[in-house]
């Protein structure tokens, strides 16, 4: 009787330790928006966040046709946007590099297994950006809340 | 099917792109249901962050009509260059300069260990300064020699992917998707206009993206046309000296700032029997 009860116990416990690093993983998974980002106090992703979680790389190659031969660079969908919006900082203030270990872009591509060749070329902190979404808001808000760095294009 | 700019498939009517786009087209429907359970849970775990994010701060959306400042590219217009050489300074590099600062030409460093002047001939330049003597009057002209923006680009003609591309607005560039970096363009142009990236960047700007085994080469500021900014960083830095001997504008206004130069003063292009139609003209050679 004591061996069934302590079986009991035994699977009881297994089956609330699995529980437990499933509910782990689940956060961890959905756990990659740096807090620091402008993106944490931003109620969506410019789609819903699923729909950007499966196939925001489908929207960034549309885009970058788009703007390397159309000249388009203010519509949503842009990397540089991505970047704007998602990139960390730390506590002086100073952006994290977007591809750094543990950071938006690298911490689900790691999860995926997916390597990412976008930052070989591209800039992983929001340096002279030209136009995108985020440069706009600011144009169209320049007495509202200042962003934690200065994003408009340095000249 | 994704849409293809219509410049694009005008300049190359048999782009193999096509041929790719449809394939990828095929291989994410059939990915589509293996990912399905795999977006569903996504989609819960995203419900737990949102709400211990959220507490504290205030939420609102991304405006994503947030203006766009221009259209996009059209060929309503056709940017180009006067350069006025009997202003152009001796010794003056306000122009390269400023040219390396705005398209993050600066931020590339010498690898370790190479040679001065081998560095020197191998970093990217987009602009570099010509100075000509005629050695039987001993008379010296100055000038600035970047991409030309041929009409009949050959770098257009020679490159085996249609990386190089010439816009709509007749900007020529390289779409660093596609380059693969072998360097025909190179040698197609006559103006030795382009540069080879031949190391790891690891300093860029947004507006200017770099990396090892593309080519590249003056793109008119493109960034700055396509935010509403009609300027480019070589005309302003060279007025802000005081010399004047740059002037941009449209070609295809009459009334515009570059047409009414044109017509001003007497102006050719650099090796017109080549019969490219270039969007930048030189006075005074
Ligand atoms: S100057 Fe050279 S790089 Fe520029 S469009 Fe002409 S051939 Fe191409
Ligand atoms: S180096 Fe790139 S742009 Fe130049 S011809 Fe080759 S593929 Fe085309």
């Amino acid at each position: 009787m004591a061996e069934v009860l302590s079986k009991g116990v035994l699977l009881a416990f297994l089956s609330v330790a699995l529980g437990l690093s499933a509910m782990a993983k689940a956060e961890e998974v959905g756990d990659f928006v740096q807090p620091s980002s402008k993106a944490a106090a931003v109620e969506n992703c410019v789609e819903p966040t699923e729909y950007m979680r499966r196939n925001h790389f489908e929207l960034i190659r549309h885009q970058r046709d788009e703007t390397v031969y159309g000249g388009i660079r203010g519509a949503k969908h842009s990397l540089s946007g991505c970047v704007s919006c998602h990139v960390g900082y730390d506590r002086q203030g100073t952006p994290i590099e977007i591809d750094a270990e543990g950071q938006f872009c690298s911490s689900c591509h790691d999860y995926a297994a997916v390597e990412m060749n976008c930052f070989d070329c591209h800039a992983t902190v929001p340096k002279g950006e030209a136009w995108n979404h985020e440069v706009a808001a600011a144009h169209a808000h320049p007495t509202g809340a200042a962003p934690l760095a200065a994003t408009s294009a340095e000249r | 099917m994704r849409i293809r700019p219509a410049q694009r498939r005008s300049l190359r009517p048999a782009l193999s792109g096509e041929a790719v786009s449809e394939a990828s087209e095929s291989m994410k429907n059939e990915s589509e249901p293996t990912n399905q359970g795999r977006r569903d849970f996504l989609g819960a775990a995203a419900g737990l962050t949102a709400a211990a994010v959220a507490p504290g701060m205030v939420l609102h959306t991304v405006d994503s009509e947030a203006a766009a400042p221009t259209g996009g590219v059209s060929d309503a217009h056709r940017w180009g260059l006067l350069v006025d050489t009997s202003k152009c300074a001796d010794g003056c590099t306000a122009c390269v300069d400023a040219c390396d600062q705005e398209n993050g030409l600066n931020l590339q460093s010498q690898p370790l260990g190479d040679d001065e002047l081998k560095w020197q001939n191998q970093r990217a330049t987009w602009i570099r300064k010509v100075k000509l003597q005629d050695n039987l009057t001993g008379q010296v002209t100055n000038l600035p020699l970047m991409c030309q923006h041929c009409e009949h680009p050959p770098c257009v003609d020679v490159c085996p992917t249609g990386a190089s591309f010439k816009r709509a607005d007749g900007i020529v560039m390289v779409d660093r998707h596609t380059c693969i970096g072998c360097r025909y363009c190179m040698m197609a142009c006559p103006y030795k206009a382009r540069s080879f990236i031949h190391e790891q960047v690891d300093q860029k700007l947004t507006r200017a993206p770099r990396g090892k085994g593309c080519v590249e080469s003056c793109n008119l500021c493109a960034h700055r046309l396509d935010t509403g900014d009609i300027s480019t960083a070589c005309a302003d830095a060279c007025s802000a000296e005081g010399h004047q001997a740059l002037v941009f504008g449209d070609l295809k206004d009459p009334t515009g700032p570059l047409r009414q130069a044109l017509a001003k003063k007497p102006n050719r292009q650099i090796r017109q029997d080549l019969g490219l139609n270039t969007g930048v003209r030189y006075a005074g050679i």
